[in-house]
């Protein structure tokens, strides 16, 4: 399967909500308007020649200076003919939310958890949307690049050892 | 044959009256020298310095030559818990229950940098240092520290364990001290 083959089907089925397309990187990447993510990573599911039948990753990030800060990025695998892609969209700080995919992949429970644990972005349509790997009673979003690495809470630090 | 009288070092025994089959001392010594070499150690290993303490524990170093012999994950049935290494803020309630579930008296020592403070990973999801969530009674830094280091901080605890008052724990400042980590009897 080549990547013309997959971005053509790719055009031809959803035209202008695929927003950018990157064939230069290590694989296949492009990026979709967050309405359409659900419907384009269905197609890649369960397009009988396409066949992504699998997510490899499913993760955020935050790019503080873009129009766009928050994204999630979806790597899919296609195991019978061992291709990858990727597939990026990007939202807002004030409106992070995207549809959920655990409809299509039951591993993206866990890793939507984690995407909101540490983004804040919120999936709409998942089954459990809390905290995953950091303490509930946590109200900020560790990964977002608003804040300081060392621990906000911590009172005892002496200024003369850490630079400042 | 070499089995002579040898240079064994014997544990001195403490201040007393001794006469020919007499030995009479104050108990709260006697109680302290049998609890001090007998420490049964709970090891609550996390990470890197739970593996110094595997090699503390194995034959070269031998931490079971001064009682520790038997180690315990039990916490009823362990005198000291040993907190080795990097505790997540995560498992801050989960250490504070094995220290409610431990019998009395019970000591705690933290051993490395990062039980003891955070270490050098000062950041969102590690707890800065056990003593936010527990009393603790020594602290062994290093990251790791080597085994005659955890050794040593084990010997600083049976110097507490031998020289502690019968009544310590149902004192007032004890209750006040567990009462400041919520900790309540």
């Amino acid at each position: 399967m080549e990547n013309s083959f997959i971005i053509d089907k790719l055009y031809k089925a959803f035209g202008q909500d695929i927003l950018k397309m990157d064939t230069t990187s290590d694989i296949l990447s492009f990026t979709v308007a967050s309405p359409m993510i659900h419907d384009v990573i269905r197609f890649l599911k369960e397009d009988l020649q396409l066949q992504f039948g699998f997510l490899t990753d499913l993760c955020g990030i935050h790019y503080p200076d873009r129009g766009l800060p928050l994204g999630v990025i979806y790597h899919l695998h296609n195991m019978t003919e061992a291709k990858r892609v990727r597939i990026k969209t990007f939202i807002t700080v004030n409106h992070p939310k995207v549809a959920t995919v655990t409809d299509l992949f039951a591993t993206a429970n866990w890793m939507e958890r984690e995407t909101y644990d540490f983004y804040g972005i919120e999936f709409e349509g998942h089954p459990n949307l809390k905290r995953i790997l950091n303490v509930e009673y946590m109200d900020f979003f560790p990964m977002r690049k608003e804040y300081p690495l060392e621990d906000p809470t911590r009172d005892d630090k002496d200024d003369r050892f850490f630079g400042r | 044959m070499q089995m002579e009288t040898g240079t064994y070092n014997k544990v001195d025994p403490p201040d007393g009256y001794t006469a020919p089959g007499i030995f009479a001392t104050t108990l709260d010594k006697v109680v302290g020298l049998a609890r001090k070499n007998s420490i049964w150690p709970l090891p609550f290993a996390t990470s890197c310095c739970g593996i110094e303490f595997m090699a503390t524990m194995g034959a070269h170093y031998d931490l079971g030559r001064f009682g520790a012999e038997r180690l315990s994950f039990s916490p009823r049935q362990a005198d000291l818990l040993m907190v080795m290494g990097t505790i997540a803020k995560k498992m801050g309630p989960v250490i504070q229950q094995v220290y409610i579930q431990m019998a009395e008296p019970r000591w705690v020592i933290a051993v490395g940098a990062c039980a003891s403070s955070g270490g050098i990973f000062d950041s969102y999801s590690v707890l800065q240092g056990i003593d936010k969530v527990i009393p603790v009674d020594v602290y062994v830094p290093g990251c790791p520290p080597r085994p005659e280091q955890i050794i040593d901080g084990f010997r600083k605890v049976q110097d507490l364990v031998g020289n502690e008052a019968l009544r310590r724990r149902y004192s007032d400042e004890y209750m006040e001290l567990l009462a400041g980590y919520g900790i309540l009897k």
